[in-house]
């Protein structure tokens, strides 16, 4: 197959690319080595929109970071992806960090960042009832925010496909040649031929970059632990807590989440496979132990599930966003970490902004639609909301997730859906049937039956998330 | 608004005995909602037997001990609704519940049973380190698999904990051809019943390992195996103890969480310890007219007390509806030395018949004594060969017993050694 633009990587950052390139009258192919986009770093980080004031002033890092807090209202806006505006606060155990929310502050005021303060205790302890004993002062980021990341990223796939981009599953890319028409890329679903490529591959972007030849990207894999606690936990704090960054570390954070539990983490640890995401025991000891240090009232009891993800480090240290100094045709959004999630609508931007600098000017589609229309979710519609839903399909009457209120109605929604659901995770984190605290015990059959019976598949060829993850093997005797 | 005497949530055991009850006692407008397909709740993928011992006085399968009871529904005028979601109980007892076939309903009650039963502890609730693959599922889900689906969830099986659903699914996947490679249990005990440790594991020589526990899973789609270790008293893992077992599947039987989303919502005030409702010896909850039976107010080993429960429950709930329930004067009762709790917690000093309070003790005790006491005094002592977490245990209180306390006495039930 041959296209104009072929983006390798669907987490966040390929996702909204393919979504901005999408307007205009381009052949896109977004290429994913996944059963599913948004399976990498995407899929497992904290889920903030943060502020700003974290990145030094001056790096692509302050920059976008700020931008993208701006793009991000009007992204979500469209994509009917859910945003909550919650805010943050960096919290000081000692006297002597207050100077560092100070430092934190100057440099968040020279990146734009609005509104931040410095508290003390006492309207520290009116702001969040149950910050620890030892908490002296925090910072007070008014414009941080709450996001599901994957739920952008499978919502700005959804669109750019609704706007004539192909997603391509299962599509690892093996080996890049560089022609006189643009590139040829061998991959696992066959050759595949574009002008113009664009390396969005997370931790595997440096080695992307290789095949090419150009070796200037160097990714370090830095994995994180996390906890997700149950929903009664998610009101113990509204805003976002970070801790004060010491010598130790940059400390873990607790928030809740855009879908009302409570997030705490990461841990970080280097490692050398980008692809393991094996949860470590030190590492979820540590990140329990730091996050009581804030919220002391955070009980694992309350664990609902553990997880971890892989942040694409870069050795620069900052974001690697730009045509590549081997081929001007190959662009690199690469070494996207932290605020790599905040900021991913402002890369769309500049990577847009570069192509029509690469093409001398793109045109666009007129028939370009922004709006990805909002999924069905019966368990935020009043009684009679749902009644009338009902009337009109049956299959919203049929509830398959007891914990989160899922219709049967959304899980075929969300296997239909453009780049829809392919497997048991998949429709987990469309229409979040499993995700509550029985973890599937109760629907995770019921979700393997619908896949099986919507994709004309047998039972035991559904995936957990593709690949060998079988759920079944053959039948019984 | 469809209006009801007696709304029952939940269509297993617990349900349709409560629903059965109350129709024996003269109740008129009783309907059952549950969310299965059909009646029968978890019994209807328990194919193994040993269901019925007590009640019947033989041996029965999940689903045969559940015909028995649904034949008797279907007798009766009780309206059932299956695949019937409850989504909310309001505090005026309208029952909110949707399917795919009326859609939205809501039923105003006179009196609610809440016997939605229980669920599994999940893996995230253990924090085992390590990835996230297919192949790890709580015995439930591959009970369900395997003999409701019939499908095989894997080949070769690591076990951890050692609950009766973990016991049942070694054998069960063993007789379907799987190799059972171990089940590990964190506590010094198992949690199973004695009955199916001898009949499930020693009968087909799979080994018990106690004190042990999975640290870690290990393959990046497919599970590809498990490192278990030995744990210390604190229940810590025991550094160099660990080892490496290849499995495809692990299969997790480590609790059963009642499932009181809808009773909690309803302001209904739960046990700490039970994760159930507070009840007095009619199952009625500190919210009047609301009751509640089997796995829902605490979790059972034999289905047989479900039923027995089930049934004082629907007789306290047509005692309400008929407004024959008596007031009086309700004590607590509570579990000391060596008892983790007592339903019900709450007793009717002013009571005139026989009841019986059950318990679990935390530990294993062979030779203690089970007694019960009241303002100093010993209501009775009864000397048990072998007490077992596992293996929930009863104790009577009379009426005459009764009758000798007042308002502020407490009953206490403690185990001496």
């Amino acid at each position: 197959m041959t296209y104009d633009v072929a983006v390798i990587g669907a987490g966040v950052v390929g996702s909204l690319i393919t979504r901005e390139l999408s307007k205009y009258n381009l052949k896109i192919a977004l290429l994913e080595k996944c059963n599913d986009c948004a399976m990498g770093a995407t899929k497992a980080n904290s889920a903030i929109v943060h502020a700003g004031f974290d990145a030094v002033p001056g790096t692509l890092k302050a920059r976008l970071n700020v931008r993208g807090v701006e793009l991000m209202k009007r992204f979500c806006k469209e994509l009917n992806v859910p945003l909550k505006n919650n805010g943050a606060l960096v919290v000081a155990f000692f006297e002597d960090e207050i100077h560092h929310l100070e430092k934190l502050m100057a440099r968040g005021e020279k990146n734009g960042v609005p509104g931040l303060h410095i508290v003390g205790r006492e309207e520290l302890v009116a702001l969040e009832p149950n910050i620890g004993e030892r908490a002296v002062a925090a910072l007070v980021a008014p414009s941080s925010s709450i996001v599901c990341p994957y739920e952008l990223t499978i919502a700005g796939v959804e669109n750019a496909v609704t706007n004539g981009a192909e997603f391509i599953r299962n599509c690892e890319v093996e080996n890049i040649q560089s022609t006189d028409e643009g590139f040829v890329l061998g991959t696992t679903q066959g050759e595949i031929k574009s002008k113009y490529v664009i390396n969005a591959a997370g931790v595997y972007s440096g080695k992307i970059a290789q095949m090419i030849g150009d070796n200037s990207i160097e990714i370090i894999v830095r994995h994180g632990d996390y906890y997700l606690l149950d929903k009664s936990q998610g009101t113990l704090v509204s805003r976002t807590i970070f801790q004060c960054p010491t010598i130790m570390g940059k400390g873990v954070l607790v928030s809740p989440t855009v879908d009302g539990n409570l997030i705490v983490g990461p841990s970080a640890t280097d490692i050398d496979d980008g692809g393991d995401v094996a949860t470590t025991s030190e590492g979820l000891n540590g990140i329990y132990t730091s996050a009581t240090k804030s919220v002391p009232a955070v009980s694992l009891r309350n664990a609902i599930t553990s997880f971890s993800g892989n942040r694409a480090h870069p050795t620069t240290d900052d974001f690697i966003i730009g045509s590549s100094s081997v081929n001007k045709n190959f662009i690199n959004a690469a070494g996207i970490e932290s605020p790599g999630l905040s900021s991913a609508p402002a890369i769309a931007e500049m990577v847009e902004g570069i192509m029509k600098e690469l093409t001398g000017g793109m045109e666009k589609k007129v028939d370009y639609n922004p709006i990805r229309p909002e999924p069905v979710r019966f368990r935020h519609m009043s009684t009679e909301e749902r009644a009338e839903l009902i009337k009109k399909n049956k299959a919203y009457g049929r509830i398959i997730c007891r914990c989160e209120t899922i219709t049967e109605g959304e899980i075929i929604d969300a296997i239909h859906a453009p780049a829809g659901a392919r497997d048991v995770d998949g429709v987990k984190r469309r229409t979040r049937a499993g995700m509550g605290r029985c973890q599937g015990g109760f629907c995770g059959s019921k979700v393997v039956e619908i896949l099986a019976r919507e994709l004309g598949v047998p039972m035991n060829e559904i995936t957990k998330f593709g690949g060998q993850s079988k759920i079944m093997y053959d039948r019984t005797k | 608004m469809l209006n009801y005497d007696l709304v029952v949530v939940g269509g297993g055991p617990a349900g349709m005995a409560a629903a059965l009850k109350a129709k024996e006692e003269g109740v008129e407008k009783i309907v059952i909602l549950e969310r299965a397909q059909t009646l029968g709740g978890i019994l209807e993928q328990c194919i193994h037997t040993g269901f019925g011992l007590h009640y019947f006085g033989e041996e029965l399968s999940g689903p045969e001990y559940a015909g028995r009871f649904i034949e008797l529904v279907e007798k009766t005028d009780i309206d059932v609704f299956t695949d019937t979601m409850v989504l909310n109980i309001s505090d005026s007892k309208v029952v909110t519940a949707v399917n795919n076939n009326e859609g939205l309903m809501q039923f105003q009650a006179i009196a609610v049973v809440l016997a939605m039963g229980c669920r599994e502890r999940p893996r995230g609730a253990l924090s085992i380190a390590g990835s996230r693959p297919s192949g790890i599922m709580t015995a439930g889900t591959a009970q369900k698999y395997v003999n409701i689906d019939g499908y095989m969830p894997g080949k070769k099986v690591v076990i951890l904990g050692s609950g009766d659903i973990g016991l049942i699914m070694a054998r069960r996947m063993t007789l379907e051809g799987a190799e059972v490679k171990v089940v590990c249990e964190l506590m010094p005990y198992s949690g199973g019943l004695t009955r199916n440790i001898v009949q499930c594991l020693d009968d087909f020589g799979i080994p018990l390992r106690l004190s042990c526990t999975v640290i870690k899973t290990h393959g990046k789609e497919r599970l590809e195996g498990v490192t278990i270790a030995k744990v210390d008293e604190r229940l810590q893992p025991i550094p160099g103890t660990e080892e490496y077992i290849e499995c495809d599947t692990l299969l997790l039987s480590v609790g059963l969480i009642p499932e009181n989303e809808l009773s909690k919502d309803v302001g209904v005030e739960l046990d700490r310890v039970t994760s159930g409702p507070v009840v007095d010896e009619y199952r009625e909850t500190l919210k009047p007219g609301i009751f509640a039976c089997g796995n829902v107010l605490q979790v059972h080993d034999l289905v047989d007390y479900v039923t027995e429960e089930s049934q004082i429950a629907g007789k306290g709930a047509a005692d309400y509806i008929f407004g024959k329930k008596k007031g009086g004067t309700f004590i607590n009762t509570k579990g000391i030395d060596g008892v983790r709790y007592i339903v019900p917690q709450r007793v009717n000093i002013e009571g005139t018949e026989k009841l019986k309070l059950y318990f679990r003790v935390g530990q294993v005790y062979t030779g203690a004594k089970v007694v019960v006491e009241c303002d100093g005094e010993i209501l009775s002592s009864r000397k048990k060969v072998k007490l077992a977490p596992g293996e929930m245990e009863n104790v009577v209180i009379t009426p005459e017993m009764l009758a000798k306390m007042n308002e502020n006495s407490e009953i206490t039930v403690r185990i001496e050694q």
